[in-house]
């Protein structure tokens, strides 16, 4: 997992509400085996018509979305199914940072564990970033906070220990394989009552 | 202080309690996997030269990508694609491999994850089980805490059993009184969601109660706590029963004579406390509930069946009705279906199949529609043809399959054409879930089998009157306004 504490990017906005995991990665792309390959297909019956054609309306389209590296979507972005796909898909394509005004919890949870920080923002912040798609804003995670073009600094909540993972650019499995003698004394205790 | 159902499962799986710092560290214990989530997890695991933890805490099935056409004479089974069947292949190495138990082309059990594991016993009341799939919350309906994960999580399972996790709110929504006649446990659960909205449950995890709920067998539970992560929850839950205990007994994997007394005794004591307080609660009276059935392109965009779909209220929902074809102010009774699809976790049990086979029977499903019926297990599926199940949907002109996931996700190679009208007895109505440009209007499987005879949506309750309009029946639609009020 590659660390990240501070980044600025233009934004790229998607105003719909709940956009789902099945349109950030269609399921028919699933059977893959592999975590890579995915960036190509991200929301591809949005970027692409049903002829394979790019539509040239779609915002992921745009010319310089390779240096959009934050995107903002509408309510409760990717709610739906539990793939992890979605987050790999959404970083292959070259997101850091996705910001809502509501995530799905477990979108959000598999998203922080692969270094893509997802965060909601209060509902002004929100509502300004969705009405200035060419805005460019600054991202502090050491601060938990978000800085708008006109220098407003907007704090955002981040749980402590995916501020610490982020940060150091660790995953979780390692903090948990150091509970090992905790989980086999927990198991022994269940044991014992059985 | 008084519990909820929710803090006593917790409070019984903490290994390391939560901190400011870090998360609580709560133990699994029935880690549920299948070919889709689980091939990036164990490679992971691999590259970490990590073991699987326990394996004997670990079940897999394989029923997303798997074809539901029987097997052709030489046993061969076509896949929808290479990869689909390298995906399936790999499944099978990675649980030789570790010793993990798998329900494969040979097992009379296999099915589609959340309806296997509950018809073996394996789900049982005061656990924690996770999959890594977002409808893990069906096992709820056991009074278990059961929710989805990812695949970073899968691989955290599998090495170390143990997830680290921050503790949900709660919500408790109770429905009490009578679910009219044509009325389903899938009717209230599309009723509740489009009332509390597709996000009311972000970070919480949704007890449901009342004697409405009291009043449904197992299988309708299930399908409550199914559709609890389209309400936005983290998990379903349901308190166990005498309902809960007779389902189990004898079950494969549940203990036998005395000590399954004893463990029944124990399941029975867990519930909410009288005096427990939620973070939010929710109240519907089941008489107000009517076949319901989506109009949009997300759970929560429901409407009583014989109403007329509401107006579109914000640029999402024009985009939805624009996408579907529906016209508001208008019924979506009488409008042309192409496929019906009767199946999916949600709606693919015996109860599920006996309700649409008494509609179907001595009937036909319509000219120019395609009706698929795929149990959930193959368990269900050697039930219901004991039963002659089979038969009338053959007769009426549906397919009979073999168990998967099939059209719910249109992995295998099942799907809706573009631009087709599909009603659905699965859990999602996305765009394009069914097959790129497909249309999916979710219903109960008794609301599927009438639109398949009369092709084209049907109310049930009047299923030789499919355009009429029963003035009588109108029901208010409540927000959630006047729900919320009323708890
Ligand atoms: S039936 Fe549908 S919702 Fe259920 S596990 Fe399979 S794909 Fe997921």
């Amino acid at each position: 997992m590659k660390p990240l504490r501070q980044m600025s990017s233009k934004i790229l906005v998607l105003h719909q509400d709940n956009i789902d995991t099945d349109q950030i990665v269609p399921a028919r792309f699933l059977t893959t085996t592999s975590r890579q390959g995915l960036g190509e297909v991200a929301f591809a019956d949005w970027r692409f018509d049903s002829a394979g054609r790019s539509r040239p309306e779609c915002p992921l389209n745009a010319p310089d979305f390779s240096e959009r590296n934050i995107l903002v979507a509408g309510e409760n972005f990717g709610c739906g199914s539990s793939r992890e796909h979605a987050v790999w898909a959404l970083m292959q394509f070259g997101f850091w940072v996705v910001i809502s005004s509501r995530l799905a919890d477990i979108f959000r949870a598999n998203a922080l564990k692969n270094g893509l920080l997802a965060i909601e923002v209060d509902e002004p912040t929100h509502g300004w970033l969705l009405a200035h798609p060419e805005a460019r804003v600054e991202i502090d995670v050491t601060r938990s906070t978000l800085r708008l073009p006109d220098d407003r600094a907007v704090e955002f909540a981040l749980d402590p220990f995916a501020r610490h993972c982020l940060l150091e650019g660790v995953d979780a499995l390692g903090h948990l394989l150091d509970q090992q003698a905790l989980i086999s004394a927990f198991e022994h205790r269940r044991q014992e009552a059985a | 202080m008084s519990q909820t159902l929710f803090d006593k499962l917790w409070n019984a799986h903490i290994v390391r309690p939560e901190t400011e710092e870090s998360p609580a560290l709560l133990y699994v214990d029935l880690h549920l996997i299948h070919e889709v989530t689980s091939p990036q997890a164990f490679a992971e695991l691999a590259q970490r030269g990590l073991g699987v933890r326990r394996p004997d805490l670990t079940v897999a099935t394989m029923d997303h990508s798997t074809p539901t056409w029987a097997a052709d004479l030489q046993g061969q089974r076509r896949y929808g694609s290479e990869q689909a069947w390298e995906q399936v292949r790999t499944l099978m190495e990675n649980c030789d491999r570790h010793g993990i138990a798998l329900h494969d082309w040979d097992s009379p059990n296999r099915g589609v994850v959340h309806v296997m594991a509950p018809e073996l016993g394996l789900t049982r009341p005061g656990m924690t089980i996770v999959c890594g799939d977002s409808h893990t919350s069906t096992h709820g309906a056991f009074g278990t805490l059961a929710f989805g994960i990812g695949s970073s999580e899968v691989t955290h399972v599998l090495a170390t059993q143990c997830l680290l996790q921050r503790k949900p709110k709660t919500m408790r929504i109770t429905v009490d009184g009578r679910l009219g006649p044509g009325v389903s446990a899938k009717d209230l659960v599309l009723h509740v969601i489009g009332a509390v909205g597709v996000h009311a449950g972000t970070g919480h995890v949704i007890e449901f109660a009342g004697s409405a709920i009291r009043a449904l067998d197992m299988e309708g539970r299930m399908t409550v706590c199914n559709m609890a992560i389209e309400a936005g929850a983290r998990a379903g839950l349901i308190a166990p029963d005498q309902t809960t205990i007779d389902w189990l007994r004898g079950r494969m994997h549940c203990p036998e004579g005395a000590a399954f007394d004893r463990a029944a005794a124990e399941w029975l004591s867990l519930a909410s406390d009288a005096d427990a307080s939620f973070d939010r609660e929710f109240h519907f009276v089941a008489e107000e509930i009517a076949p319901t059935i989506t109009y949009g392109t997300h759970p929560g965009m429901v409407v009583a069946i014989d109403q007329p779909v509401p107006p579109a209220t914000d640029e999402g929902a024009a985009r939805a009705l624009e996408y579907m074809q529906v016209t508001p102010g208008q019924p979506l009774l009488g409008r042309p279906v192409d496929v019906v699809f009767l199946g999916s976790c949600t709606n693919s049990r015996l109860g599920d199949l006996r309700a649409a086979a008494d509609i179907l029977r001595g009937r036909k499903v319509a000219a120019g529609v395609r009706m698929l019926v795929v149990p959930g297990s193959e368990q269900v599926r050697t039930a219901a043809e004991a039963e002659g199940l089979d038969r009338v949907f053959t007769a009426a002109g549906a397919e009979w399959h073999e168990s998967g996931c099939s059209m719910c996700i249109a992995m295998n190679g099942d799907r809706v054409g573009p631009g087709q009208t599909a009603v659905s007895t699965s859990n999602r109505n996305f765009e394009g879930r069914q097959g790129p440009g497909s249309r999916t209007f979710l219903a109960s499987p008794a609301t599927a089998a009438a639109c398949a005879v009369n092709g084209c949506i049907s109310d049930p309750r009047y299923l030789d009157r499919p355009v009429v309009q029963p003035p009588e029946l109108a029901i208010h639609f409540p927000s959630p306004r006047q729900m919320e009020a009323r708890a």
